[in-house]
């Protein structure tokens, strides 16, 4: 019944810039998004890949696929690393291209609910 | 203190005669056939064992007869409650309970249930949560009374959410001490030899008072320790036999209800006051990490003038605990506490992972690496030093401190603020007002960062938690309005998109992270607001409110308006992450994470479970568009003076 609170799984910084770089593979937008979701990805990263207090936003983020891979493999903060047993680099290079689906966000100033809060 | 004398018509004698003959008749079935079917059921299944017949009766048969007539015109209880009214508490809550009937009963008729007046609770959890949150918008504690077995059992994790969070709840608990007086199975059950033992790890005082003049003395003692800083929840047992024997008329020229003579908050000594201010002056770049600094109303001026004068910057860490500085202030979590050459920590039980980054290891724990500049020094004003416990952990990591003054840092502040005033020269000034201006617009880039995140997922379905965010706030912001629900779980949104100003605008967390305190905390803080004429709104999340969700009940037959908006991700969504994390750590399937932790299949209908409380209920809402209307519709019902929920399916944070 008693939780602590710990905020995790956050994929803000670029680590791992020490492993070798992953194979370049294509990816199936479709089945990274079925992936996404499977593999829970959305539990902290949202649904749209809008990002939380628990994991940045990844959706339409600047990476390409190897970056990409090559932090999930070793993430360099709180977020879990995902080894081959979990997904491969296919597997990832397909969620990676889900995420470059991902429709932009819409500019806050178009958007008037988040417009009126700017400060004046 | 001795027991007042027996009144001359021999109470006890003629209760004990009533007790055995009670006892006689309840246990009277358990010689039939039904009864000995299931001795011998017992004895094939011992491990269910059945309830005892004279359990099952003393439960459900009604009050044995009486073989005499007794009354009285003053039972104990009168006197209780005299004590009690004394102290000014507007409500009690309690879900009754036989061992404090007496009280009970003085309350509603004696009393004419005001000041305080009953509040009908479903879980004792319910009743010390709705003091807990009650007492951090109006500045005291509520009354709360439970059984001192049960009741206690049941109320203990709120009881320990309200001490770590340093809140005043006022609990007394009923309990029979002496066995003549127990009638049955149940009130032997329901009797304890030492009530409080069970929360006294997490009460700041409590006691068994063993007279009327003792219970006087020590409820008076119990209300002035409690609201002492660093407050916290106290215990006083009201002796069944005390509440409801008699009291002869010679003895009540002796009862005497003391005065409450209040104890000032500890404020530091002047010495260490102007050491302090010494070092924040000097220093080329302080920031200010604050805990539960605004214990009052009054707390957030002086700490917006101690960081104002000194342009430091204000944060909150991981949690926001009280409503302490503006949201909007551009000193607002500005800057980084890693660029500074002094921090200066108040009221602040996390302080450590202010200063340090926490890193997994392996079996030897933690790597903390502290992250301050090199040579920055660090002090402290705070009043849990003054608090220290060994059993419950609530203390947080040791800090190695240069400066660390034990007090009350609300009553400290406005001292500081003189002393510092005192130090600065003009060339300080200049110095201060030019890191001012650039904290200003790094303020300003931050909140204008908030919005454009704010905007991704803003057409989500299941709902993002920035979006029921502005939705909410674009209704209530010409309102009076109350945030009675933490934001942790929404990833802050509130505290980055609205306009927080006012110390009852936000009442921080649980304090222990005891899952089961929102709901309850949320509709005791809109009890509290009701009198003001302020809007609460409750961002409810769905775990939580499972724990005891007939609060909704107590809300809706007490008339108190609350807005509840529900942040229903269908799951214990922390664990969801947790469990994530332990099943890639050990390279195994993830996807299987939702077991155990998931609250869908079926998916629980909030909208219908508030209905079937007498709650205006509406959902669930998935679809961002309809959010507006909802809201709307729902504020209406809560101006009216009533509560409403409206269910929405969230993202997960």
């Amino acid at each position: 019944m008693i939780r602590m609170l710990v905020l995790a799984l956050t994929l803000a910084a670029a680590g791992g810039a020490q492993a070798p770089a992953p194979p370049s593979v294509a990816g199936s937008a479709e089945n990274g998004k079925r992936l996404y979701m499977k593999h829970t990805c959305y539990f902290c990263h949202g649904t749209a890949g809008q990002g939380s207090l628990a994991g940045a936003r990844i959706a339409a983020v600047a990476r390409n696929a190897q970056g990409f891979t090559r932090y999930v493999r070793q993430p360099s903060g709180q977020m879990p690393a995902y080894t081959e047993k979990i997904l491969s680099d296919q597997e990832l290079a397909d969620i990676f291209a889900y995420l470059r689906a991902l429709p932009a966000a819409k500019p806050a100033r178009e958007i008037p609910l988040l417009d009126q809060l700017r400060p004046r | 203190m001795a027991r007042l004398p027996r009144r001359s018509v021999g109470r006890r004698g003629f209760l004990k005669d009533a007790a055995a003959g009670a006892a006689a008749l309840v246990t009277a079935p358990a010689l039939g056939a039904a009864s000995q079917d299931a001795q011998q059921q017992a004895q094939i299944r011992p491990s269910v064992p059945p309830p005892s017949a004279g359990l099952a009766a003393a439960e459900t048969n009604p009050p044995p007869p009486r073989v005499d007539v007794y009354t009285t015109d003053r039972p104990g209880s009168d006197f209780m409650a005299d004590v009690l009214k004394s102290l000014g508490f507007e409500y009690v809550a309690a879900n009754p309970g036989s061992s404090f009937r007496g009280l009970h009963e003085s309350f509603i008729n004696y009393g004419g249930n005001k000041e305080p007046e009953l509040l009908t609770c479903c879980h004792e959890e319910s009743s010390v949560a709705m003091g807990h949150g009650y007492a951090k918008i109006e500045g005291k504690p509520m009354l709360v009374m439970a059984h001192g077995t049960v009741g206690l059992q049941h109320a203990s994790m709120a009881i320990y959410n309200a001490y770590a969070d340093r809140v005043p709840v006022y609990i007394v608990l009923g309990n029979i001490a002496d066995v003549g007086w127990r009638r049955s199975d149940v009130e032997w059950t329901h009797s304890v030899q030492d009530a409080a033992a069970m929360v006294r790890d997490y009460t700041k005082w409590d006691d068994a008072p063993v007279s009327l003049n003792h219970f006087a003395e020590s409820g008076v003692r119990a209300y002035k320790v409690a609201m002492t800083p660093p407050c916290g929840p106290v215990v006083l047992v009201a002796d069944a036999v005390l509440q409801e024997e008699g009291i002869a008329p010679e003895d009540r020229r002796r009862l005497r209800v003391p005065r409450l003579s209040p104890t000032g908050p500890p404020a530091a000594d002047a010495g260490a006051v102007a050491e302090l201010a010494r070092m924040l002056v000097a220093a080329e770049y302080p920031v200010i990490a604050a805990g539960r600094v605004a214990r009052t109303p009054a707390g957030i001026a002086p700490l917006v003038e101690l960081a104002e004068l000194l342009q430091a910057p204000v944060h909150d860490g991981q949690f926001m605990l009280r409503m302490n500085f503006p949201t909007r202030h551009p000193l607002k979590n500005a800057g980084s506490p890693t660029e500074a050459d002094f921090i200066l920590g108040l009221e602040k039980p996390d302080f450590f992972l202010i200063t340090h980054r926490l890193t997994p290891v392996n079996r030897f724990g933690m790597d903390a690496r502290r992250v301050t500049k090199a040579g920055a020094k660090i002090a402290t004003i705070s009043s849990l030093d003054l608090s220290t416990r060994n059993n419950y952990q609530d203390g947080g990591r040791y800090n190695e401190v240069d400066l660390a003054i034990a007090a009350d840092a609300e009553a400290t502040l406005p001292a500081l603020v003189e002393a510092c005033k005192r130090l600065l020269t003009p060339d300080r000034r200049r110095a201060i007002e030019q890191r001012g201006a650039k904290l200003a617009e790094a303020s300003r880039r931050m909140r204008d960062a908030a919005l454009d995140e704010a905007a991704w997922g803003w057409e989500a379905s299941p709902i993002s938690t920035a979006r029921l965010s502005a939705e909410l706030w674009d209704q209530i912001k010409g309102e009076d309005w109350s945030l009675v629900s933490d934001t942790t779980f929404v990833s802050n949104w509130p505290l980055r998109l609205w306009d927080f100003t006012k110390h009852h605008q936000f009442i921080g967390f649980s304090g222990a992270y005891g899952v089961g305190y929102g709901a309850p905390a949320a509709v005791g803080a809109a009890l509290a607001n009701r009198k003001h004429g302020r809007l609460s709104v409750n961002i409810q999340c769905d775990g939580d409110l499972n724990y005891a969700p007939a609060v909704l009940w107590t809300a809706a037959h007490h008339r108190i308006p609350l807005l509840n908006v529900m942040h229903n991700n269908r799951a214990y969504h922390q664990e969801r992450m947790y469990v994530t994390d332990m099943a890639a750590r050990a390279n195994r399937d993830v996807s299987r994470a939702q077991i155990g932790n998931e609250l869908n299949d079926p998916a629980i209908d909030y909208a219908s479970l508030a209905k079937a409380y007498g709650v205006y209920g509406t959902g669930p809402i998935d679809n961002p568009k309809d959010l507006g209307p909802a809201i709307k519709k729902a504020l209406d019902v809560v101006k009216r003076g009533e509560p409403a929920l409206i269910d929405v399916v969230t993202q997960p944070r």
